[in-house]
C-alpha cells in the first residue's frame, strides 16, 4: 500500500506543475530511466535464481495463455458494449 | 514496437548478468529494487498528474465513453479468470493482477515482481509484451471483422501511446479520442488495481 502513497504523492505534485512542460519532460525521462533499471533488476535476480531460470520455458508458456485470455475477453466485452450501448458510433460517422 | 524490444533487451542483459555474475549480497538488490519502484510510481504520479489537462476530453466525449474501458477491464479479467482455472500453477489472484496490467508492461511487472516475486513478474512483463504485440499485428483484422473498438480493447493502456497510431489507421481518426481517453483511464488504473488484486484480503 505504500505503493500507492507514492503514486499519489507523486500525482498531487504533477496536478501542480500541469503547466510546467519541462519539468514534466523531465519526469517523464527519469520515469524511463527507472523502467529500464527495474526491468534489468528483475532480470538479475531471476538470472540468479536457478528455479526461475529452469522454469522459464513455462513461465512464457503461462504469460503466452493469459495474454491470449486477456485479449479475448476484452475484445469480446467490448464488442457487447459496441453492439448494445453505443449504436451511435457507427451510424454518425461520416 | 521499438520500445517492448529495448524492454526486453534489458531484461536479457540482467538475466544473463544474474546467471554469470556473481550476485552480491542480495539485501541490497531488494533495497534497490524497492527504492527504484518507490521513484518509479512517485514518477508515474507526476506523469498522471501532470495530464489533468485530458479531463475536457472526458466532458465533451460524454460519460458512455467509460464503458469502453470498463468493458476492458471486466473483460480482461473474465479471461484471464478463466485461463486461471485451467491453467495448472496460476492461482486466481495471480492470473487476476498478470491481466491487470493491461499491457502496460513496464509497471505491472515491476510491482508484481515486488509483491509476488520475480517469477510471477516474468509471466507479467512476457504477458503484457504479447498483448502489445498482438494489438499491433491484429489490428486491421478486428478493426474490418469484429468492430471499430475491438483494436482499442485489445491494446488495453497501450492504446493511448504505442498501439494508437495503427488504431486510427484502421478504427479511423474518430476513434482516436476514444483511444486515448480508455488507454489513459486503464494506465491510471494499472498500480492500483495490480496492489488491490495481489494485497486485498479476501
Amino acid at each position: 500500500m505504500l505503493i500507492l502513497a507514492f503514486l499519489l504523492a507523486g500525482a498531487l505534485l504533477g496536478w501542480r506543475l500541469r503547466y510546467r512542460r519541462r519539468w514534466l519532460h523531465a519526469a517523464d525521462r527519469a520515469t524511463t530511466t527507472a523502467v529500464f533499471l527495474l526491468i534489468f533488476l528483475l532480470g538479475f535476480s531471476v538470472g540468479g535464481n536457478d528455479a526461475a531460470m529452469a522454469a522459464l520455458g513455462s513461465l512464457g508458456a503461462q504469460a503466452l495463455a493469459l495474454s491470449l485470455g486477456a485479449l479475448t475477453g476484452s475484445v469480446l466485452l467490448v464488442w457487447l458494449v459496441e453492439r448494445w450501448w453505443l449504436p451511435t458510433t457507427e451510424t454518425d460517422e461520416k | 514496437m521499438k520500445s517492448s524490444l529495448l524492454i526486453l533487451a534489458c531484461f536479457l542483459a540482467g538475466l544473463l548478468g544474474g546467471a554469470l555474475g556473481r550476485v552480491p549480497a542480495n539485501w541490497s538488490i531488494e533495497t534497490l529494487t524497492l527504492a527504484a519502484l518507490y521513484a518509479l510510481l512517485f514518477l508515474v504520479g507526476i506523469g498522471v498528474g501532470g495530464s489533468g489537462g485530458a479531463w475536457p476530453m472526458l466532458r465533451r466525449a460524454g460519460a458512455r465513453i467509460l464503458l469502453v474501458p470498463l468493458g476492458v477491464v471486466v473483460g480482461t479479467l473474465l479471461g484471464t479468470a478463466v485461463v486461471a482455472a485451467f491453467l495448472p500453477g496460476v492461482g486466481l489472484r495471480e492470473g487476476l493482477a498478470v491481466g491487470a496490467g493491461f499491457g502496460y508492461y513496464s509497471l505491472s511487472s515491476v510491482i508484481i515482481g515486488q509483491l509476488r516475486g520475480e517469477m510471477l513478474g516474468v509471466v507479467a512483463l512476457l504477458a503484457n509484451i504479447m498483448r502489445e504485440m498482438f494489438t499491433l499485428l491484429a489490428t486491421p483484422l478486428l478493426a474490418r471483422r469484429v468492430g471499430r473498438l475491438a483494436p482499442i480493447a485489445a491494446g488495453g493502456a497501450t492504446a493511448m501511446d504505442t498501439t494508437l497510431p495503427i488504431i486510427t489507421r484502421f478504427s479511423g481518426n474518430r476513434y482516436g479520442v476514444i483511444a486515448v481517453f480508455s488507454g489513459l483511464a486503464l494506465t491510471v488504473l494499472v498500480p492500483f488495481l495490480v496492489t488491490l488484486i495481489l494485497t486485498a484480503g479476501i
